[in-house]
């Protein structure tokens, strides 16, 4: 049998199993997770929202096809619960998500890298909300200030910042865990003198840590938020 | 600068905490015969009267409650472990590592819904209600500890409502200024947990 870790070798068969047997269910569960927990917008799932999207039109089409041929009418509604459940995490993801692009959509048109992680849906809403929000402060308040301070963006002309815009705060903390065993992480946080010292995460331990610190591995996928 | 993190978009509420341990695996004993279910969530079944099956909580809830099957109640969830993790709870500023992520939410569905199945059920309810409290008490303690130099507190063995308690004080913590300025800030909270 494989032992674990040497660099860059195969997965021993236990994780391969392990990679296997995760269902698309458990992957969007931990994608909303991370989405709650997170305090900036990650990247849309495609594929996987694309998998459950399908999977759910199945299911439906299943459970009326047997709703209507007299199927039990108990495994019909259990059927329906697990449809219901499934449901239920996949529009709290997008909720979340359209809050945080409420919140924050300057911030996000802003940035390409931001931008980039919304879903094409999402996009369209980011750029209609920002017309529109855009539009009624310069109607009802912008346009009847002085000259200097009519932006959407900033205070007035001399900032030299957009200051207007709110910004997710990178540097709250969430708890996480790591897959593996990772170490190398710089804190960003705490007294200046530790900041040095390099942190190590083992893998399926729980840790709060300042999101910051951890932004990249987040992004790679090491380490899920919880 | 305008604009503050809105810590209540991070935080699960009671319900979504439910959600979430309602994907556990219990122990049935079903009393009918049903042929295998093949939910987006997995496959589960067939089912054969008196044949243990394991199926997740949600589902072991449903059929429960159409007088379908009854729930063995998981092995901690009786009154000596209990009260064993109660004295050693007492006894130690640690947590205990017996009980499963997810005890609050599993003991509170199983009380709901199948409190039939379990054995002194009543014994069983004030014990995992003591130990509730002391560990809050502990987690309460814990993070009063925090002050301007703490650099990690470990606290281990948290279940999921406990994190979700420290979740909530710990965004609840003025945030405003640079890192030095925060009341928290420690560099790192490690939890440890039999997630």
């Amino acid at each position: 049998m494989a032992s674990s870790s040497m660099e860059g070798s195969m997965p021993t068969m236990d994780e391969y199993e392990a990679l296997l047997s995760t269902t698309d269910v458990e992957l969007l569960k931990r994608a909303w997770r991370s989405e709650k927990a997170a305090p900036e917008i990650l990247r849309y799932d495609f594929d996987l929202v694309g998998r459950v999207t399908e999977q759910l039109q199945l299911m439906e089409e299943t459970v009326d096809e047997k709703s209507t041929s007299g199927a039990d009418p108990l495994s019909l509604s259990l059927y329906q619960m697990d449809l219901d459940r499934t449901l239920f995490l996949l529009r709290s993801y997008l909720r979340i998500r359209i809050q945080k692009i409420e919140k924050y959509m300057f911030h996000i048109r802003k940035s390409d890298e931001l931008w980039n992680r919304l879903s094409k849906g999402e996009k369209d809403f980011a750029s209609r909300c920002i017309d529109d929000l855009k539009h009624h402060l310069e109607e009802s308040v912008l346009s009847k200030l002085p000259e200097n301070y009519q932006s959407v963006e900033k205070q007035s002309v001399i900032s030299e910042e957009d200051d207007m815009v709110p910004e997710p705060r990178l540097d709250t903390f969430v708890l996480c865990r790591s897959k593996e065993y990772l170490s190398g992480i710089q804190l960003e946080d705490g007294p200046v003198e530790d900041r040095s010292k390099l942190f190590e995460m083992e893998p399926g331990v729980l840790y709060f840590i300042c999101y910051k610190s951890i932004k990249p591995l987040v992004e790679s996928g090491k380490i899920d938020l919880l | 600068m305008a604009g503050q993190s809105d810590p209540e978009l991070s935080l699960f509420s009671a319900e979504e905490l439910e959600f979430i341990a309602e994907d556990e695996i219990v122990d049935i004993v079903p009393n009918l015969k049903m042929g295998p279910l093949n939910f987006i969530s997995g496959d589960f079944g067939p089912f054969i009267p008196q044949i243990v099956a394991q199926v997740p909580l949600w589902l072991a809830v449903a059929l429960k409650k159409r007088g379908k099957c009854s729930i063995c109640p998981p092995q901690w969830m009786c009154v000596e472990k209990l009260t064993q993790v109660l004295e050693a709870e007492r006894n130690s500023q640690e947590m205990s590592e017996q009980l499963p992520f997810h005890y609050v939410e599993i003991s509170r569905l199983l009380f709901d819904h199948a409190n039939d199945d379990i054995s002194d059920a009543y014994m069983v309810r004030s014990l995992i209600e003591d130990i509730r409290d002391v560990r809050f008490h502990k987690v309460e303690t814990d993070l009063e500890a925090f002050n301007g130099r703490t650099i990690a507190v470990k606290i281990k063995n948290l279940s999921a409502m406990e994190v979700n308690i420290v979740d909530r004080k710990l965004s609840k913590m003025p945030q405003g200024g640079n890192c030095e300025d925060k009341v928290l800030t420690a560099g790192s909270v490690l939890l440890n947990s039999l997630y």
